[in-house]
């Protein structure tokens, strides 16, 4: 009903609408493909967007449903040019944008052209943006005989500020059980693929709700919050330890668990659960461990390769929906993979950003870079946004404490995990502080010792 | 093993450097400080073989709740700690944690830990917990080695603090991990009889202040300390029996019992007990008899009538005996003083706890000692032992007395129960040490007599004037030196496989934290069960944080340190009757049982089964002791329902109630289904060897919440009552 609300009102806004550059462009085709295999929904839009005003146009407008804009984790848009065997792909700039007259709260993104799109000319666009949990499980709780359905909502059109001449959507899912989906003519299923459209030549911000119900019992892993400290030390290595609260975000566990269940009839019970994770660490990691608030963990495996090394483990117990589990990572990597030194004389570090679990979500990421002691002016370079700030950690024989770098984002999916580099600068001399302290030390114990063997306390002399 | 080289080295040091006698002081210091601190580093590294086995980590039940009121303390500060209610345990009643522990373990825990704070090294207060045991080890190693030269020399003293510091008797309860009162109150125990006797042999103030002090840190630290509050007393009972009484005893004495029980006072969880409780009556007859003593010795001065002074030591010796038996009467009959608890009693009566105390009697280090136990732990110090007490009464004096009576009382009490087997091994060793020291230093003087005789009349070095008069005696017989050399051998030989066998122990049988089980598996590889910690985290994650889970009374310090959850009894077992309400629930059916816990507020039924593991001491070999300590307090629980023919089962023939108890059912429910072992029919329970009786089990009142991988803890949830309507 709400949605249908929805559109009475963008449709009187329309009447009303003052958009003006709006009209000046138009989709000719929007084809999108929504996957929806694992829990977080990839939507691929492709959509070939024409500018038939007068003047030319140096961006675009991508508009998202107020329920999308606040799961949106990331928007990616490529620029495609030449023909299908020598595609060339640019990447495109693209910055959430803030409308005055938005209609209901839907959020933008603005996608600037590489160069401008003269009148008359089209060109090709591929939008990726990844949605977090979009997936509404329902039933909301489940026993461990049952597999996990969810909802997905969304539009069967392509919900857009400009007219869109013609656009099919396609989701994807995980299996061929499809409990329902909403018909909007023309709509059909084949296999674990739900075809709605092709629809013609639809107004700006037409909305078509369609609830999607299937299964899917992919591991819903969603890290509530992670904290990845890095600790820089100029004596050859990083150390990083990672703090995580993992949770299974999916369909309540509801009633019992029964082992003799879980281990005998693996494939008809708990299908929903999910017991092994793999991170992916860097290569030539080392010193690896695995531990929580009680101790270690004893169940993982580490590969390590040239290009990655693959950490399996499994937590204390298998995590139906709503369970939960805390653990650590931690691990060592050599110094020389990770810091350089910058043209200017600064040190920079450069590593990956994001959360080495596969196929996670991570609600808040603070990432922690422990500069060496006596590192001065710091600065961080990464290419999204997120919250910086500095804060003092003090580590082992430290006196005036270390610079920590704090980074912090929410809602951060795989695709995040790109490099991102802290310029700071920094005296070798500082190195040689913590080994004086300990050389001072012992020295001073010795001469204490020379000391008392060699001076006669006695008051009275014997 | 070092101290063994020592006394050779020691004697030719002093021997070959005689012409420079400074330099000969500093050798001789050097070897000696250098020894030391071998032995320190050695004892801290033989108790860290679990953590390189398994991880740093904290062992066995009690440690767990020390490490959680340490956390508490280091986070809290110590105002919060004193005054620390906690309702997580032993619920509904709580637990008032300042009043009731001995807080010497949290506090120097927690002292520790601010100290490498503040020295800037950023550790973690369970390494500091895990690492307080050892620490406290080697301390005791520089303890033993002072006391050992107060009593008999510094090669004794070496000896004794190498002996100690592998000693399995002590190892067993010190290990990294075991983070228990014992690990630093056998320090505080041997601190303070090195002090007193220090004190003793002085009669210096300031070494009885420092006794006091030790007595002080004692009994903050365990309960142990009532062995010092009887043992001094019988010791100074024994001097003055034997006329050994001095001023110096009578200022030792006097200082440390009155500083020591003012200090004692406050602790809270001690409190007027030094006063008011029969146990440390003897420490306060003896201080009176003590001023008897006193005034007499001044009456004789100043009468100068040895008649008169008979009459008047009768007379006055009658009263005092008579007021002190009235006081103590009155006392005991009014109420004030309290009589020997329990506990007490079954120290000084081994069958004293199996017929009146099942709960003590329950568990296994309140057992008796097996003779086993004792050449496990002591090995070759079993038979030193006797030879150091030979020596001891050939050279006696107010110290060997003392080690002597600590000696022979101690290994008493360790023949009564287990566990005291380490508050004997100081002693032991000590002793021991004196035998070792004494032979190896006869032996080697044998052998040096050549070069000895042209000296004998210079020599300073330790204990020269007693071997060249052995030297004299020796001349005369012709195959002494080649007999010294094979008894030198033997004594070699026997510290080496002391060495040997204390190292193996260690490695073997004492490094397990029992919380993570490890058994070899079909190829030679190391199998660990890690399902406690599964359960308990678990717990700690998933379930409400107010959630109250019922268990035996074993897992309780365990489930609240790391589950976080609050229990209905645990390890402190301070009310009977609640641990026999919850033995009285496992052991009912399960409808009475729903209404005991209905009653007590559970959610959750934790109980541990070995069936599918073959682990043998889980709740199912512990039920009858339920059934005993829930019949002890409810007479409904009668201990023969559960056997057929007095003779414990769960198979096809066990008596019914015992098929339809709570503990039954919630262990074996749908175990019938599995198959354990191949070969053997479903439901077949490895732990005891039989298939089980009752493979049809249904669950009324609970429902199964989680089961660890290994089966080994299960944990159920308690359903609300149905609705009425």
């Amino acid at each position: 009903m709400a949605a249908r609300n929805w559109i009475f009102a963008v449709a009187v806004f329309l009447s009303l609408s003052t958009f003006s550059s709006a009209q000046d462009l138009q989709i000719v085709n929007a084809e999108r493909r929504i996957d929806l295999s694992s829990h977080i929904v990839k939507a691929f839009l492709t959509l070939k967007v024409e500018n038939i005003g007068k003047d030319p146009a140096a961006d675009m407008l991508l508009a998202f449903p107020p329920t999308q804009i606040k799961n949106l984790a990331m928007v990616q848009a490529l620029a495609v040019t030449g023909k299908k065997k020598k595609k060339i792909y640019l990447p495109l700039d693209v910055k959430p944008s803030e409308q005055p007259d938005a209609p209901n709260d839907a959020g933008y993104f603005l996608v600037s052209f590489a160069t401008p799109l003269g009148p008359g000319e089209a060109v090709t666009l591929e939008v990726l943006y990844i949605l977090t949990h979009s997936l509404e499980p329902f039933p909301v709780e489940i026993t461990q005989s049952e597999s996990q359905l969810v909802y997905y909502r969304d539009s069967a059109v392509v919900l857009s500020p400009y007219r869109i001449k013609q656009q099919t959507t396609f989701f994807k899912t995980p299996s061929t059980r499809v409990e329902s989906f909403t018909s909007v003519e023309p709509a059909n299923r084949a296999g674990k693929e739900i075809k709605y459209g092709a629809y013609e030549d639809r107004a700006p911000y037409s909305y078509a709700p369609v609830i999607v119900h299937f299964e899917n019992n992919s591991p819903f892993a969603v890290v509530e919050e992670l904290v990845r400290e890095i600790e820089i030390s100029h004596w050859g290595s990083l150390q990083i330890t990672e703090n995580y609260r993992l949770t299974h975000g999916g369909a309540r566990h509801k009633g019992v668990f029964s082992r003799v269940e879980y281990q005998s009839r693996r494939s008809i019970s708990g299908s929903s659960s999910f017991n092994a994770l793999l991170a992916v660490l860097p290569p030539r990691v080392n010193s690896v461990y695995y531990r929580d608030n009680i101790g270690n963990i004893s169940t993982s495996h580490l590969r390590t390769g040239f290009k990655k090394s693959e950490l399996e483990f499994e937590p204390r117990y298998p995590l139906f929906g709503g369970w939960k589990a805390t653990f650590i990572i931690g691990y060592r990597v050599p110094l020389e993979d990770y810091l350089f030194e910058a043209p200017d004389g600064r040190r920079y570090l450069n590593f990956t950003f994001g959360c080495p679990l596969v196929e996670t979500i991570v609600n808040k990421l603070t990432l922690k870079v422990v500069l060496p002691e006596g590192s001065k002016d710091p600065s961080a370079v990464l290419p999204f946004a997120v919250n910086q700030d500095l804060q003092v950690k003090y580590s082992y024989l430290d006196i005036v404490g270390r610079t920590v770098v704090v980074l912090q984002k929410d809602n951060v999916v795989p695709t995040h995990n790109v490099p991102f580099q802290v310029y700071y600068t920094f005296k070798p001399i500082y190195m040689l502080a913590e080994p004086l302290m300990l050389v001072s030390a012992f020295f001073f114990v010795f001469v204490t010792s020379l000391a008392y063997v060699h001076i006669d306390l006695n008051i009275v002399k014997k | 093993m070092a101290a063994k080289k020592a006394s050779p080295d020691l004697l030719n040091s002093s021997f070959s450097f005689k012409s420079l006698k400074l330099k000969t002081k500093q050798q001789e210091l050097l070897l000696r400080v250098s020894i030391l601190g071998l032995v320190y580093v050695l004892a801290f590294i033989a108790r860290l073989f679990s953590v390189l086995r398994y991880e740093s980590m904290i062992h066995e039940f009690d440690p767990y709740f020390n490490y959680r009121t340490t956390l508490f303390l280091t986070e809290k500060g110590f105002y919060e700690f004193w005054n620390w209610f906690d309702s997580e345990s032993w619920y509904p009643l709580g637990r008032i944690i300042g009043g009731t522990l001995y807080p010497g373990l949290m506090v120097t825990a927690a002292l520790i830990y601010w100290t490498l704070r503040f020295l800037r090294f950023f550790v973690h207060i369970r390494e500091v917990c895990v690492l307080t045991a050892p620490f406290f080890a080697s301390n005791t190693t520089l303890v033993a080695y002072f006391f050992g030269k107060e009593i008999w020399d510094t090669g004794a003293g070496l000896v004794a603090a190498a002996l100690i510091a592998i000693c399995p008797g002590y190892i067993s309860r010190s290990v990294a991990g075991s983070y228990d009162n014992e690990a630093v109150a056998i320090f505080a125990l041997l601190l303070t009889f090195y002090l007193f006797v220090k004190a003793v042999k002085t009669g210096s103030l300031s070494w009885a202040l420092g006794s006091a002090f030790g007595y002080f840190y004692m009994v903050s630290a365990w309960g142990g300390y009532v062995f010092i509050i009887n043992l001094v007393p019988l010791y100074v009972l024994v001097l003055l029996i034997t006329g050994r009484y001095s001023m110096r005893l009578y200022v030792a004495y006097n200082c440390m019992y009155i500083l020591g029980m003012l200090l004692a006072m406050q602790i809270r969880f001690v409190g007027f007990q030094h006063v008011q409780s029969g146990e440390h009556m003897a420490a306060m007859g003896v201080f009176l008899l003590m001023q008897v003593f006193y005034f007499l010795d001044w009456v004789k001065h100043q009468l100068n009538d040895t008649k008169l002074f008979q009459t008047f030591l009768r007379i006055t010796v009658t009263s005092a005996i008579l007021v002190g038996g009235i006081a103590l009467g009155v006392g005991t009959a009014s109420g004030y003083i309290s009589p020997w608890t329990g506990r007490f009693y079954s120290l000084l009566d081994p069958t004293y706890a199996k017929d009146h105390i099942p709960i003590i009697a329950s568990v296994s280090e309140h057992q008796p000692t097996a003779w086993s136990s004792f050449m496990f732990d002591y090995h070759i110090l079993l038979f030193l032992f006797p030879a150091g007490l030979y020596f001891c009464f050939k050279r006696l004096s107010d110290a060997t007395i003392f080690i002597v009576m600590y000696g022979l009382t101690s290994l008493y009490f360790a023949g009564v129960m287990v566990r005291l087997i380490l508050v004997a091994t100081p002693a032991v060793c000590l002793i021991s040490a004196i035998a070792v020291s004494a032979t190896v230093k006869n032996l080697t003087s044998l052998l040096r007599t050549k070069q000895k005789v042209p000296q004998t009349g210079s020599t300073k070095g330790v204990g020269s004037s007693k071997s060249s008069s052995k030297v004299t005696l020796d001349q005369s017989q012709p195959f002494h030196k080649n007999g010294a050399i094979a008894l030198l051998v033997g004594v070699f030989y026997l510290l080496s496989r002391y060495a040997i066998h204390c190292t193996w122990v260690t490695s073997e049988a004492y490094s397990s934290p029992s919380i993570v089980l490890a058994a070899r598996g079909a190829h030679g590889n190391r199998i660990i069960f890690d399902d406690y910690r599964e359960a308990y985290y678990w717990l700690r994650q998933n379930t409400p944080t107010d959630a109250k889970v019922m268990s035996w009374w074993d897992y309780g310090y365990q489930i609240t340190a790391m589950g976080n959850r609050t229990v209905i009894v645990d390890n402190n077992t301070w009310n009977n009757t609640h641990i026999a309400t919850v033995g009285r629930a496992m052991s009912s059916y399960e409808d009475e049982a729903y209404d005991i816990m209905r009653s007590l507020d559970v959610n959750y039924v934790l109980v541990v089964f070995g069936g599918v593991t073959g682990y043998s001491s889980d709740d199912i070999n512990k039920f009858l002791w339920m059934v005993r300590i829930g019949g002890g307090v409810y007479p409904v629980i009668k201990e023969p329902d559960y056997l057929v023919n007095g003779e414990f089962r769960v198979d096809k023939g066990a008596s019914p109630k015992m098929l339809n108890c709570l503990m039954y059912k919630l262990c074996y429910y749908r175990f019938g289904e599995l198959v354990t072992e191949y070969g053997k029919p479903t439901g077949y329970d490895r732990a005891r060897g039989v298939e089980i009786g009752n493979k049809d089990i249904k669950l009324e009142h609970l429902e199964e919440a989680y089961t660890t991988s290994n089966w080994i803890v299960r944990v159920y949830r308690v359903k609300p009552p149905t609705n009425m309507l």
